[in-house]
């Protein structure tokens, strides 16, 4: 005790060698440095325009998306190219390879389709504000540290980034206490789950002594272990806390509840954009740096497919509710994905990221027309409310039909490819099965698709009296903000020309590689 | 017209083309819609008068094919063709469609309800001429979506629930069949590349391990990996996903199997066979008139084509070995469809059932494997397309005059008009099987091919041509004959249009009837090839009975003398 005090005297021992700090390659996370700038330039803006506003929020967080994607571009030739390739930076800790690259432009699409959604939105509900559009972007942030996340500990600080935001977007409508339940609901588990994740990741430190996946891997390359208990429950639990973000079932109990509350925009990001995130980290954290243990984890996510396909089909047919139907169908699609992901070939990390790129646009259109149709109080999402909008609104109904034919796996559009990929990989796999349950549970699926479409084409409007008698065109009345109308344009001709091109998508998810490259 | 013109792709483009300038006829001109409706399923008849033209009948292959690269990555492509299999389907197709569109008009909506007919002929044609298993999956698979927005918008009381039915049976077939499509993509590949490394490995030791500089190029280039084809002729014909059926335990089954029973499902579901039929008759009585006369008279011959092209063509092996199932399967539809439809109080969904019966007949034919039996299928085929298009036809005039299709509540219709009466007599007789007419040749045709493979499912068989008489003789005498009463006795007589309209199917009904060699002409060097194609890879031998050689024209045979 008395030498510990009487060192507190003496000048501390100074350490000759500087701390090494690891390089930054500034160009390499360029893409998640321009969403956070535009995350702060937005909280700068907003002391300048009047509270009111919502147009110069809605563009700067597009032109910050957009700047990511414009980030990426010249980072993708220099990974394609044969000269340099893959790389990492940071100290191993964030990687840059084409899987990565692809789904930052996936979550930078995701972030514009949902803001140009969230404009109008926002006006109409009288929400307008800078939070949802800083959130927002922060939150996407997240989701590109978690698709460039080399270490185990920038997945779960990428997690968190993304899902802390999320939280709050859930939350958002203040006058809503939907809103409100969806937001602490998600919360609550959300952070059950990350809990899960972070003891996976505890656990895999204690049994490889490392959380750089590189060096996992490298780890995994010497000998054979032969009491691997703390790496399988870890990769178990990782499971657990990745199955969440992706509303895999049975991580899937908040996602019905917290879509049907959450303002619809923001679903159309949670759709989208966080479970692209989560994908990555699925894919790379089991796919590539756990692709030794496959024979261990493959049966896990078999089950966990199998049940995330037929649970989703089967509960999505007894809803009522569109935004819960739309939610159990998310749990359908997110099955697929995980088929391409137990294939754990490269054939099915290209299928699962078509699914993903393709599936983003159908789920930002679908949630778009959920939005409008939603109107004033965000509270009209019966599958009445739907029923003669083909009357009042023809082209929102065909843009809508074409959404939901597209997730029914119909010919001709975006989501028959990728249901097409997804299968192919599991064939080549010898998933044959899990196959068959995959195309039997869209069958299933098909059913709630058509219901809507009952609505829209072969039901009576609600008023169809009252519209005859008062001279007008029957049907719900939705108005149609300009940027919805984009992104309904948008989503629509995407579906449509790579349903019959799907060739330069899959080609660039062909390219998009996942690599773990080891520091310079 | 210049021989290298890709007819067959024009004819999945016109309609198309069609569909978007029936969109594009501004809303101010409804009268329009129609004209151009028909001015582009026009078009593609004529084109497909073309094709039976220019056919040549000695010509035993694929002819006016096409094949370009669609989705390089997995080996799909536009590849599309007809041999004597697919032609007169196609020639059905392209003239039923004008005829169901002139026949009938729909209540409301008129402009998606013509854009939707004409994708729906897009995609009809597509499944005929498709030589890709993708492609004809695609094709396949989006006829459902024009015929479940025609039922559901256009038909009648109880539309909603068939739209989705029909929608549902049919879609589970197709996603079976897509895994099945892609799983013998695969099998193909990987046998081939089997195939390929062992005959490296022959070469290898042939050469005793210094091959020529030639043949070590051909080594590389075996060894080198196959990439995936979906290519129907291509798998077919290399035929290197075999079956064992060889093997002491009959449940051992090897991949072809399953994978035969995969794809026949989705064709079961659509021809419909016995146990999977529900969908039809829903369907088919609610549809609107337009869309009863494409659903009997093209949709349902997708299933019975997809079984002749992917099942016995694609995987003869496994064909023969569930042939006494589905030939079992189609006797007892025969049977159990014309009983239910002697029972039908509706007179549409009587004619419903009657193509439960007649499909049975189809798929009797065709599995049992004989050229006659093939032969005959094919043309009833044909023959049910023309007429039972013809009676929906005749049944949604009855129910557009009076409001209903209770027979019940029709009577006495031939005093007030008789003319329509002796038209829905002879369609009526086709579809009976009365010799003289076209439903008789085919039935015959039938027959007689079954009965040297199958004896007693045919003495079965036969019974169901009496009950086909019995049904449809006995609906005639409630709706027809008798003293009309007071509802029935104004119903108008044929009008010139509706007369226009039936007129070339009942040109089709006696000229079949009468003379149908020119159509066997064409069918038969394409069944017999089949038939060599199923015997050389199974075990199966058809029983051969002399088939008379197609009669040369004069000019050639002297050309042959000369020679």
């Amino acid at each position: 005790m008395i030498a510990v005090l009487g060192s507190l005297g003496q000048p501390l021992p100074v350490d000759p060698t500087p701390i090494s700090t690891p390089d930054v390659d500034w160009v390499a996370v360029a893409p998640l440095l321009v969403l956070v700038a535009g995350a702060l330039v937005l909280l700068l803006v907003s002391s300048f325009v009047q509270r009111k506003a919502t147009a110069p929020y809605t563009a700067v967080t597009c032109l910050a998306a957009a700047g990511a994607i414009a980030a990426v571009v010249p980072l993708w030739r220099r990974v394609q190219d044969n000269g340099r390739g893959p790389f990492s930076t940071m100290a191993g800790a964030v990687g840059v390879d084409g899987f990565s690259l692809f789904l930052i432009v996936v979550i930078a699409v995701a972030v514009i389709m949902a803001a140009l959604l969230a404009d109008g939105y926002l006006r109409r509900e009288g929400l307008e504000g800078v939070e949802p559009y800083a959130l927002l972007l922060l939150s996407a942030s997240g989701g590109v540290v978690m698709a460039q996340a080399n270490d185990l500990i920038v997945l779960f600080l990428g997690l968190e980034i993304l899902s802390l935001a999320v939280y709050v977007l859930a939350a958002m409508h203040r006058r809503r206490l939907t809103s409100q339940e969806a937001g602490m609901k998600y919360f609550v588990l959300g952070a059950f789950s990350s809990a899960f994740l972070l003891y996976g990741i505890a656990l895999i430190y204690g049994g490889t002594g490392t959380t750089n996946m590189v060096k996992i891997v490298q780890f995994f390359g010497g000998a054979a272990l032969e009491k691997d208990g703390l790496i399988l429950a870890g990769l178990a639990l990782m499971l657990v806390g990745l199955g969440f973000k992706v509303a895999a079932v049975p991580f899937h109990f908040w996602t019905p509840d917290v879509y049907q509350g959450s303002p619809s925009p923001m679903v159309a990001w949670m759709a989208s954009g966080v479970k692209v995130a989560g994908f990555a980290g699925l894919i790379r954290v089991f796919v590539v740096a756990f692709g030794a243990y496959r024979v261990d984890w493959q049966p896990l996510v078999y089950g966990v497919a199998v049940l995330t396909l037929v649970v989703g089909a089967v509960l999505a047919v007894v809803q009522t509710d569109v935004k819960r139907m739309m939610a159990y169908s998310s749990i359908n699609h997110a099955g697929f994905v995980l088929v391409g992901v137990e294939a754990a070939t490269r054939q099915g990390v290209q299928a699962a990221l078509f699914y993903l790129a393709t599936y983003t646009f159908l789920i930002a259109g679908t949630f778009g027309v959920i939005t409008l149709v939603g109107r004033k109080g965000d509270g009209h999402h019966r599958l009445d409310d739907y029923r003669g909008l083909s009357r009042s609104r023809p082209a929102v109904a065909f843009a809508l039909t074409v959404f939901l034919l597209a997730q029914a796996g119909v010919p001709f559009t975006s989501g028959f490819f990728a249901k097409f990929y997804v299968i192919n990989a599991a064939v080549d796999a010898g998933s044959v099965w899990l196959a068959v349950i995959a195309m039997v549970s869209t069958v299933i699926s098909a059913f709630i698709y058509l219901r809507i479409t009952v609505s829209l084409y072969m039901s009576e409007p609600e008023d169809a009296e009252a519209g005859a008698a008062a001279g007008r065109r029957a049907g719900p009345r939705v108005p149609v903000p300009a940027a919805a109308g984009v992104v309904l344009a948008v989503c629509l001709i995407v579906t449509i020309v790579v349903g019959v091109w799907p060739g330069s998508v899959a080609e660039v998810a062909r390219d998009a590689v996942p690599v773990l490259a080891a520091p310079r | 017209m210049d021989p290298n013109f890709p007819v067959l792709t024009a004819l999945v483009l016109v309609p198309v083309a069609g569909a978007l300038a029936v969109l594009a006829v501004p809303r101010s001109r409804p009268e329009l819609l129609r004209s151009v409706a028909v001015l582009f399923s026009g078009a593609a008849a004529a084109l497909t008068v073309w094709v039976l033209a220019a056919f040549d009948r000695h010509d035993a292959g694929f002819q006016f094919v096409v094949n370009r690269s669609w989705v390089s990555d997995f080996g799909i492509s536009w590849h599309v063709g007809v041999d004597g299999i697919s032609l007169f389907l196609v020639v059905l197709t392209g003239l039923l469609f004008p005829i169901a569109m002139l026949g009938s008009t729909p209540h409301h909506d008129a402009k998606p309800y013509y854009a939707w007919l004409l994708l729906l002929e897009a995609g009809c044609l597509g499944v005929f001429i498709s030589l890709d298993l993708f492609l004809f999956f695609v094709m396949f698979e989006i006829v459902l979506v024009p015929m479940y927005f025609l039922i559901g918008g256009w038909g009648y009381a109880n539309r909603v629930y068939a739209a989705l039915k029909f929608f549902i049976f049919t879609m589970f077939g197709s996603a079976l069949m897509l895994v099945g499509v892609v799983a013998l993509a695969y099998l193909h590949r990987n046998a081939t590349e089997d195939a390929n490394r062992a005959e490296a490995t022959q070469l290898v030791v042939e050469a005793n391990g210094n091959p020529s500089q030639a043949e070590a190029a051909h080594i590389a280039e075996l060894r080198k990996g196959v990439p995936l084809s979906f290519d129907l002729v291509d798998i077919a014909e290399k035929h290197q996903v075999v079956d064992d059926s060889k093997s002491a335990n009959p449940l051992d089954w090897s991949a072809a199997r399953w994978i035969f029973l995969a794809l026949i499902v989705a064709f079961a579901i659509k021809v419909p066979l016995f146990p999977v039929h529900t969908w039809l008759p829903d369907a088919h009585t609610e549809a609107p008139t337009a869309g009863s006369v494409i659903l009997a008279g093209v949709l349902l011959k997708l299933g019975t084509y997809g079984m002749l092209r992917f099942g016995l063509y694609l995987l003869p092996d496994a064909a023969v070995f569930f042939a006494p199932v589905l030939v079992t399967l189609g006797v007892i539809g025969i049977i159990y469809g014309a009983i239910v439809a002697t029972m039908q109080k509706d007179l549409k969904r009587l004619v419903a059932y009657s193509s439960v019966a007649h499909l049975g007949f189809i798929v009797l034919g065709t599995f049992a494997i004989t050229t006659q039996g093939m032969q005959g299928g094919l043309l009833q085929a044909v023959n049910h397309g023309v007429s039972t298009g013809a009676l929906f036809l005749l049944v949604g005039m009855i129910a557009e005059r009076r409001g209903t299709r209770e027979i019940s509540l029709l009577k006495g219709l031939q005093k007030p008009a008789p003319l329509f009466a002796a038209v829905f007599t002879l369609v009526m007789m086709s579809s009976i099987g009365l010799p003289g007419l076209n439903g008789f040749v085919g039935e015959f045709l039938i027959m007689v091919g079954s009965f040297l493979t199958r004896r007693w499912w045919t003495v079965v068989a036969a019974a169901g041509v009496i009950l086909a008489a019995l049904y449809l003789l006995w609906a005639y005498q409630r709706v027809f004959h008798g003293e009309p009463d007071e509802d029935n006795r104004h119903f108008p007589e044929i009008n010139w249009r509706e007369g226009l309209v039936i007129a070339p199917l009942v040109a089709a009904i006696v000229f079949l009837g009468v003379f149908p060699k020119p159509v066997l002409d064409r069918m038969g060097p394409s069944v017999d090839k089949l038939i060599d194609h199923v015997e050389q890879n199974s075990d199966f031998v058809s029983p051969k009975v002399k088939h008379p050689a197609p009669v040369k024209p004069a000019e050639e045979a002297q050309q042959e003398a000369g020679e």
